[in-house]
C-alpha cells in the first residue's frame, strides 16, 4: 500500500474511475425492476445481483441516489428492541453493518458509541428492563444502568435531581452506532452496478402494468419498462406507489424533522436518546450535533420545518445538556416517514403476484439498510415470504398480529 | 403560528387540536370479518392533497371535521359533524362515498356533534 502510493505521488497521473459509470441507455426490459434508488433499493439490488444472480435489474429514483430519507435521517444504528421478531431482524441488520466497509469497499465512517436510552419515570424504568431482558436472551448486549454507571458513560450529562424530570436509569446498549448514510447507497450502488445493475435517476414510476392480479411492468415518463418483477421500496411515498398497484396500506405519511450544530471538537461519545422527552442527540465524525425528535403531530407530504418542533426539542436538550445553549443551530431539515399503527416495517409478498414491498420504515429505516435489501432479495428471488420477514407481513394487520415496537422504535410516545 | 378554526371555539393556535385520522366508513360491526374489521382500524387511505380527518379540540374535548390539503399544510375547512353528515355526498373529497352519515359518526372516538 505506502508503495503504490508512493508510485501514485511520483507519476503525476491523478486521473480516477469515476464513482459511477456514466448512465446506460434506458431500455424498456428487464426481469426486475426496483423502484426507489434510497439504501434499501440499492441494498437489494446488490443482494439480488450477488446472492441471486439477478443481474437484469433496473434501479428507478424519481431523484437522485440516496437524495430522499437515506440523506434525512440522523444515522443511528442498534438493535435493542422491545420484540423477539424485531430483535432478530434488528440484530441481523447490525452484523451486516460491522463487515459492511469490507464487503463494499467503501468507507463508512462507522463507529460504535453506545447507546443510552434514558428512563426518567418507572413505567419508563419497566421498558428498559424489559427490552434488556429480551435483548440478552437473544444474544443482543443491552442492559439497564443506573446513575452512577450513567455518569461514567456520559459525564457531559445533566444527571442532577433538579430538573424537571429527573434521569432515574437507562438502557444501555454498548453495540449502538453512528455511521455516514450516503457512502452505505453509494456502496451498495457501485458495487451492484459492478454486477451488472442498471440505475437511472430522475426517472419517477408514473404507474404500473397489472393483468390478472399480476404485475407486468413500470410505466416511466421514459417510457414503460416490461417486467417480471416489482420492488417498491419508496419511503414517504409508499402509499403513493403503492396505489398504481391498487394496494392500501396500514400507512400515515408525516414528517419528521432534525437538524445539526455548528461543528466542534469532540466532546460527547456516546448516543443519548430520551423516549419520555422525546428527543435524542449524537456528535457526529465532523463535530456536528445531531438532534431529533418525534414525528409531527398530522399526516403530511410536506418538508417543511416548524418553530414548534425546535422550541420543543431545545426545552428538554437543554435540560440534558445545559451547555448546548452556547450552541448555534447550522441546517434544519425534515424526511417524509411512512409511519405504521405499530411501529414496525411492512415488507415482503403483497396480494399482486411479482409485486413485493418494503415499506412502513416510519423513523426506522436507515439501520435496517443491510438487512432489508438482504431479506428482500430474497423474497424477490424465490417469491416467498421469508422466514425472518415473516411476522413484517402486509396482512398481519388483517390478523390482528401487530409486532408492537412503539416503546423501543421512536421517540414519539 | 399554524392556526385551525374550531367549530366551537374559533381559531386556535394548531398545537391545541389532536389529529384523530381519516374520517372512515365503519362496517357492520355484527356482520364484518376480522379482516374486514383490520382493514378499516389500520389501513388507510393517506392521500397526498386533500383529506377529510377527525380533528379533536383537546382543552374543550370538541370533536370536528376538518378538511386539509397534505402536501400544502393548508387547513381547508373545519365544520361540526352534523355540517358534515348534511353534506356528506355533495363534499367532492372522494372519501367514503356511498356510506350513511351515522356510520362515519359512529366512527369517531365519542364524537359531540
Amino acid at each position: 500500500m505506502p508503495l503504490s502510493l508512493l508510485r501514485y505521488g511520483l507519476l503525476g497521473r491523478r486521473d480516477s474511475d469515476a464513482y459511477f459509470p456514466p448512465e446506460p441507455e434506458f431500455r424498456t426490459k428487464a426481469e426486475v425492476v426496483i423502484i426507489g434508488a434510497g439504501g434499501h433499493g440499492c441494498a437489494a439490488a446488490y443482494y439480488l445481483a450477488k446472492e441471486h444472480g439477478v443481474r437484469d435489474i433496473m434501479v428507478l429514483d424519481k431523484g437522485y441516489l440516496g437524495g430522499g430519507n437515506t440523506a434525512r435521517n440522523t444515522t443511528i444504528i442498534r438493535s435493542n428492541y422491545l420484540t423477539p421478531e424485531g430483535v432478530a431482524f434488528y440484530k441481523e441488520s447490525v452484523d451486516l453493518f460491522r463487515d459492511l466497509d469490507r464487503e463494499l469497499g467503501i468507507n463508512l465512517m462507522y463507529s460504535e458509541r453506545g447507546h443510552l436510552t434514558l428512563a426518567h419515570t418507572d413505567a419508563a424504568m419497566r421498558t428498559s428492563r424489559w427490552r434488556a431482558e429480551v435483548n440478552k436472551h437473544m444474544g443482543v448486549d443491552s442492559e439497564l444502568v443506573y446513575p452512577d454507571e450513567i455518569a461514567k458513560l456520559c459525564p457531559q450529562l445533566n444527571l442532577s435531581d433538579g430538573v424537571r424530570y429527573p434521569i432515574l436509569g437507562a438502557l444501555y446498549h454498548p453495540p449502538g452506532a453512528i455511521a455516514r448514510h450516503d457512502a452505505v447507497a453509494w456502496g451498495y450502488a457501485r458495487e451492484a452496478t459492478r454486477l451488472g445493475v442498471r440505475f437511472h435517476q430522475m426517472t419517477q414510476a408514473e404507474g404500473l402494468l397489472v393483468e390478472g392480479g399480476r404485475v407486468k411492468g413500470v410505466v416511466t415518463g421514459r417510457g414503460t419498462i416490461h417486467c417480471g418483477k416489482v420492488l417498491q421500496a419508496v419511503a414517504g411515498s409508499s402509499s403513493i406507489v403503492a396505489k398504481m398497484a391498487g394496494l392500501k396500506l396500514p400507512i400515515r405519511t408525516i414528517p419528521l424533522q432534525a437538524c445539526v450544530t455548528e461543528p466542534v471538537k469532540p466532546i460527547l461519545d456516546p448516543i443519548i436518546v430520551s423516549g419520555s422527552l422525546h428527543a435524542y442527540i449524537s456528535q457526529s465524525a465532523r463535530g456536528e450535533f445531531v438532534m431529533g425528535g418525534s414525528t409531527d403531530p398530522y399526516p403530511l407530504y410536506a418538508s417543511r420545518s416548524t418553530l414548534d418542533f425546535k422550541e420543543g426539542l431545545m426545552m428538554h436538550m437543554l435540560e440534558l445538556f445545559p451547555f448546548l445553549a452556547e450552541m448555534r443551530l447550522l441546517r434544519q431539515w425534515a424526511g417524509i416517514a411512512d409511519m405504521t399503527p405499530d411501529f414496525s416495517p411492512v415488507m415482503g409478498l403483497t396480494p399482486v403476484e411479482n409485486y413485493y414491498i418494503d415499506a412502513g420504515w416510519g423513523t426506522w429505516g436507515f439501520k435496517a439498510t443491510p438487512v432489508s435489501g438482504k431479506r428482500m432479495a430474497e423474497c424477490v428471488a424465490t417469491d416467498r415470504q421469508p422466514d425472518l420477514l415473516a411476522p413484517f407481513a402486509l396482512d398481519r394487520f388483517e390478523r390482528f398480529a401487530p409486532v408492537g415496537e412503539k416503546g423501543a422504535a421512536s421517540v414519539g410516545h | 403560528m399554524k392556526l385551525m378554526r374550531c367549530p366551537l371555539n374559533g381559531e386556535r393556535n394548531i398545537s391545541e387540536f389532536v389529529c384523530g385520522g381519516e374520517v372512515k366508513a365503519m362496517p357492520d360491526p355484527d356482520k364484518a370479518s376480522d379482516a374486514d374489521w383490520g382493514r378499516y382500524l389500520f389501513f388507510e387511505d393517506n392521500p397526498d392533497g386533500e383529506i377529510v380527518e377527525w380533528w379533536l379540540h383537546a382543552p374543550s374535548s370538541y370533536w370536528f371535521i376538518a378538511r386539509r390539503d397534505t402536501r400544502t399544510e393548508a387547513v381547508l375547512e373545519t365544520m361540526t359533524v352534523q355540517e358534515w353528515r348534511e353534506r356528506q355526498g355533495t363534499v367532492g373529497s372522494g372519501q367514503a362515498q356511498g356510506q350513511s352519515a351515522d356510520s362515519q359518526a359512529h366512527g369517531a372516538q365519542g364524537t359531540n356533534g
